[in-house]
């Protein structure tokens, strides 16, 4: 199973503003070094099998027509996730088998 | 095997625990204990179903027997209420306690349901949420009588306003109530906000909602009828809110996994939406026989109390529950308190247009089971059973406690000590100074900053809403009939005294519909206290269910429903015992309701019912004495009636332009809330009528203007209908006070305050914590 | 006079307009957002109301529905249409309407009686109005606020396609943050309007802020009377 992402943010001169409330937050954590927060989207879309071209080439197209707003949306990125950056554990998504075991087994 | 080739060595397939391998493995070691059940209730279920029970098993018995499933230490106390309800009161009950929520007959055909409930320490730990589903919850017990919900309210209690704390919970929870309910697309008609330290660490989030159908349109939770189907509906199953069970299936997680078993419920308001309109839909269609929604304890709980009420035994195939997470094991999907599901039972005649209705609006619908003519539910999971039970033992046999109650020692001092000892304001300055510190204090200010983020116009039949004194809404768009609702808790008074504090709560309710001019009907009540483990906290519980069965008795309105919500405390100290109590009332037609502001100049103003010298827990003593001591106010429940039936006959005449009922901060804060309301002030020229004290003088300023005693309400009546007001009246005490007119609040002799500094002291204080 | 209203998933406010068409002397017609059919109606009301649960964005998903299908041609050809809040949502994001709609700048959902100027008095739907005329009603949202970019405002503002706007508060501040305070707008022909605020919750005495809203179904139901006529 392949996934795309597709990152979606404001346009710059749109008024975020539930970025600007993460920024006045911030601070108020101890964050100070930080001058602006702009919040966006970001989609995960699965397929099967491997991503392809084609595969791409419809992301791109889902994210134009549906995924974003170009009135006030840019899609800034539409790209293949690879394993080092969906954040999962370690065969979190094999290890489905493992929850087979439950101390059902025991008792 | 080098470290680049490690084989993952596949894992023994579990043995599950079936009711065979049950029987056959009798001396298992199960976690009875980690799930919350007593030694003797684990003993107890051995001996029901004639050995071990399975995992599963024991899951649903843990939850259904828990106190918030079972209601083990309230159960003996509510026989009051079945001992206390008349023949007469019984009439107007189309369904009774029990139910989902009770349904009261409101004339021409119609029926109401209503009831309030809590969502306390899920709204603690994650508020937003927690707000959300406490509302979301409450609408599908409305949804599952077969009616359309129609309003929702929110009691809401706080910990002190400048809290951190507070500042984390309280713009979460309201955000949550909103969030749901206007995407719910039901209006938000009133309720209330209350903020005392004792709720500190336990913030109190209550929800209600009302609903209306056609009487012949009541649905129940049974499943009778052998062969009919039962069918699940809604959302997919995922591990919402099985946090504490999980501890059956997460141990065994290799490689230190981390458990995705949230504690939280999510909640999607647009699913429940899509639900109540396809409910509708096959309500009308008449294709369902029993319904039953699912909330706390979700499967476990709709499957027993369904097969429990019916006449039959029940078989269901759980693996046949649709999925968000393939990989929950059986007895966390008996857990799961994923939201917005329902399930209904379906003669299998009727079944294809059930299911075409539910792919209309597009809701997943699957056929899980069966009525069947044994007596047990069995549950089966890829053909084999593990679950097979009497679902009675599990629904409505649970365990009974009678635990231990004792009057608190600290009762006796505290009632010592009441407010004649503080200090009172000498002179008019003092007293208007009093009046607007009063008026700016948290729980007397303005709340426009969360009620303006509720929708109160949606369904366009709301007739009445905050800041008046009920929500009334009509039912009838051809007639006008309608109903009116009030929530209300004093929970000083009830720490004082709490079988006075909850008739006094009581009252409240009934004063505020009947202020707003519809008759009382029905009660619902919300039973929020510290933990029953505390024999000073039983006791509190006690007196209070005393008070109210007695109360409601007198007044003639039963309880149809509610909820009780125990270990709302942290440590040792407890909330308030706080019994909130909805009252119902009904109009012809609500067109004819009284809102609470003063309208025109030249009104006659007249104060309604006995004032006395009652400052004990009072407002004023709270905020400028930070006092609480003494007795409450007394309660007069037949003052109570007598007022009531003035203020309903009144809007029925029409020749009222005003009724505002007293209450918190007595007859000064009833004044400047009735002037700022529209801009509209009065004079008040009869203060010395207002009250006497026990040696026949009139009560001074002071005591007039702030003294709390009940059954009293204020009314503005056109010149033009004064002596029929009068004539209305008959034993009712009464005073007329003022005249309304001009942009002042003026007690003659004593002080005048404008409307605009009315305004300033009471609008700023939640904006200037929360922000704009 | 028979005037569409149509229910998406989620709709709220659908309920109440058809109540505001009836109360003002018109037909109400059902239309189902799963049938590309708008069964000859004379106009369509987009009600308001949380399509979709608002996911994506709000009205995004509603607007791909069949009934659209059939909805935005007519509209291209004259039929009038009138977006309430979330229908206006769907009218941006489907481009039958310019701009877009973001969250209120105060990012909180607020309930208010909202007093408005009717700048544009010769819509289908503003008829009955007169330019410059102030109404009260009612305003119900968290994502309110009125964006587009500064060649469109100028467009709308030089062609008096600014319908309605937002009366402010003392400190000069609209209720959302809407740009130029931009309260509804129209299309270049007139027969497409959106605004935010809801005139069917100000039509029946005692059951909203005025009687104000009834201005915009009288003027459709008279607009399509004397459309017959000529026809």
């Amino acid at each position: 199973m392949g996934s795309i992402v597709v990152d979606v943010m404001l346009k710059p001169e749109i008024l975020d503003p539930q970025g600007q409330a993460v920024g006045g937050a911030l601070p108020r954590l101890g964050f100070d070094g930080f001058t602006d927060v702009r919040q966006g989207k970001r989609f995960v879309l699965t397929v099967d099998g491997d991503v392809t071209d084609e595969h791409l080439t419809a992301a791109r197209e889902a994210a134009e027509t549906l995924l974003s707003n170009p009135v006030i949306e840019d899609v800034v990125s539409v790209r293949v996730l690879d394993g080092s950056e969906d954040g999962s554990e370690d065969g979190a998504e094999g290890g489905a088998d493992g929850k087979g075991e439950s101390e059902d087994g025991e008792q | 095997m080098s470290d680049t080739q490690t084989v993952q060595q596949a894992p023994a397939a579990p043995v599950l625990d079936t009711v065979e391998h049950a029987a056959g493995t009798p001396d298992v070691e199960q976690p009875w204990a980690e799930l919350g059940l007593k030694p003797d209730e684990y003993a107890n279920i051995r001996e029901i179903i004639g050995r071990r029970p399975t995992i599963a098993e024991l899951a649903m018995y843990s939850v259904m027997w828990s106190e918030h499933c079972s209601y083990k230490s309230s159960k003996i106390h509510f026989k009051l209420w079945g001992e206390n309800t008349t023949d007469e009161m019984r009439e107007k009950l189309l369904v009774g306690i029990g139910e989902n929520a009770g349904v009261v007959d409101i004339g021409d055909g119609w029926a109401v349901t209503f009831k309030v409930e809590s969502h306390n320490h899920p709204s603690y730990i994650e508020p937003y949420q927690g707000a959300a589903t406490g509302v979301g919850g409450i609408i599908r017990d409305i949804m599952s009588m077969g009616a359309r919900p129609i309003a929702v309210m929110d009691p809401l209690r706080f910990g002190n306003l400048h809290h951190p704390d507070t500042q984390r919970v309280l713009p979460g929870v309201v955000a949550g109530v909103g969030g749901y309910g206007n995407c719910i697309g039901l209006p938000n008609i009133g309720g209330e906000v209350v903020f005392d330290d004792c709720y500190q660490g336990n913030p109190l989030v209550n929800a209600l909602c009302v609903g209306a159908m056609r009487v012949e349109d009541i649905h129940l939770a049974k499943a009778s009828g052998v062969g009919n189907k039962v069918i699940l509906f809604g959302a997919k199953t995922g591990g919402d809110g099985i946090g504490g069970v999980s501890v059956l299936a997460s141990e065994t997680f290799d490689e230190g996994g981390p458990t995705k078993r949230p504690a939280v419920q999510v909640g999607d308001p647009f699913a429940e939406k899509v639900l109540i309109e396809c409910c509708l839909d096959l309500y009308k269609a008449g294709v369902v026989d029993g319904i039953q929604d699912l909330g706390g304890a979700g499967l476990s709980c709709a499957t027993s109390e369904l097969a429990s009420n019916g006449d039959g035994g029940m078989q269901v195939e759980l693996d046949l529950v649709p999925l968000r997470d393939a990989s929950l094991q059986p007895q966390e999907i008996l857990m799961s308190e994923s939201q917005e599901r329902m399930m209904a039972v379906v003669e299998p005649k009727h079944l294809d247009e059930f299911m075409a209705i539910t792919d209309k609006w597009d809701v997943e619908a699957t056929v899980i089971g069966e009525v069947t003519d044994g007596e047990h539910l069995v549950i089966t999971w890829h053909g084999e059973t593990i679950v097979d039970v009497p679902p009675r033992s599990v629904a409505h046999e649970g365990p009974t406690y009678d635990r231990p109650l004792a009057r608190p020692a600290y009762l006796d001092e505290l009632n010592a000590s009441g407010a004649a000892s503080l200090g009172r304001p000498e002179t008019g300055d003092d007293i208007r100074a009093q009046l607007l510190t009063l008026l700016g204090s948290p729980n007397l200010c303005d709340k426009s900053w969360i009620t303006d983020q509720y929708d109160r116009y949606v369904l366009g039949n709301t007739a009445l809403a905050q800041p008046d004194d009920s929500g009334v809404v009509r039912v009838d768009e051809e007639t006008g009939r309608g109903v009116a609702v009030s929530t209300d808790c004093n929970g000083r008074f009830a720490k004082l005294d709490p079988y006075a504090g909850a008739q006094l709560a009581l009252a409240e309710a009934y004063r505020n519909v009947a202020t707003a001019g519809a008759a009382p009907l029905a009660v619902t009540d919300c039973l929020n206290f510290g933990s029953p483990e505390d024999p000073g906290v039983m006791w509190q519980f006690r007196e209070a269910i005393r008070g109210i069965a007695e109360g409601c008795k007198f007044l003639g309105i039963p309880v149809t429903g509610g909820n009780v919500s125990f270990y709302n405390q942290t440590g040792d100290v407890a909330i308030h015992p706080t019994p909130v109590i909805g009252v119902l009332g009904v109009m012809d037609d609500v067109s004819k309701r009284s809102g609470s502001g003063f309208r025109s100049e030249d009104a006659h103003v007249y104060l309604l019912g006995t004032t006395r010298d009652e400052l004990d827990g009072s407002e004023w003593a709270h905020v400028v004495h930070k006092h609480l001591g003494g007795h409450p106010p007394k309660v007069d429940l037949a003052a109570e009636q007598a007022l009531g039936r003035v203020l309903v006959e009144a809007a029925r005449a029409g020749i009222v332009e005003a009724a505002h009922d007293l209450s918190e901060g007595g007859l000064a804060i009833a004044l400047a809330e009735a002037c700022m309301r529209h801009g509209v002030g009065v004079t008040i020229d009869g203060l010395d009528r207002v009250g006497v004290d026990d040696e026949g003088n009139a009560l001074d300023a002071f005591t007039a203007l702030f003294s709390e005693s009940s059954a009293r309400a204020l009314v503005a009546v056109p010149a033009g209908h004064a002596a029929e007001l009068e004539a209305l009246l008959g034993d009712v005490p009464h005073a007329r006070i003022g005249v309304t007119g001009g942009r002042d609040l003026e007690v003659t002799g004593v002080f005048t305050a404008s409307i605009a500094e009315l305004k300033a002291a009471h609008e700023f204080t939640l904006p200037a914590v929360f922000g704009a | 006079m028979r005037i569409g209203v149509v229910t998406f998933p989620g709709s709220l406010d659908d309920r109440d307009a058809a109540r505001a068409v009836r109360e003002c002397g018109g037909e109400a017609v059902a239309l189902w957002h799963g049938d590309a059919d708008l069964k000859g109606v004379d106009a369509v009301i987009l009600p308001g109301g949380f399509s979709y649960g608002d996911y994506l964005r709000c009205g995004a998903i509603a607007r791909f529905a069949p009934v659209m299908d059939a909805l935005v041609p007519a509209a291209k050809g004259g039929l009038p249409v009138l977006g309430i809040c979330n229908g206006f949502q769907v009218l941006t994001e489907s481009h039958l309407l310019p701009g877009a709609l973001i969250r209120n700048d105060h990012r909180k959902f607020n309930c208010v009686d909202q007093r408005l100027v009717v700048e544009n008095a010769s819509t289908a739907w503003t008829s009955d109005f007169e330019a410059g005329q102030e109404i009260t009603i009612v305003l119900k949202n968290g994502e309110g606020g009125y964006v587009a970019d500064e060649r469109t405002l100028d467009e709308l503002e030089g062609e008096g396609r600014v319908v309605f706007r937002y009366v402010t508060d003392a400190e000069g501040r609209n209720p959302n943050g809407s740009y130029r305070d931009i309260a509804g707008i129209t299309n270049a022909r007139g027969n497409v309007v959106g605004l935010m605020p809801h005139p069917e919750h100000a039509v029946e005495a005692g059951y909203g802020p005025s009687l104000d809203g009834r201005g915009f179904f009288t003027s459709i139901i008279t607009q399509t009377l004397e459309s017959a006529a000529n026809a």
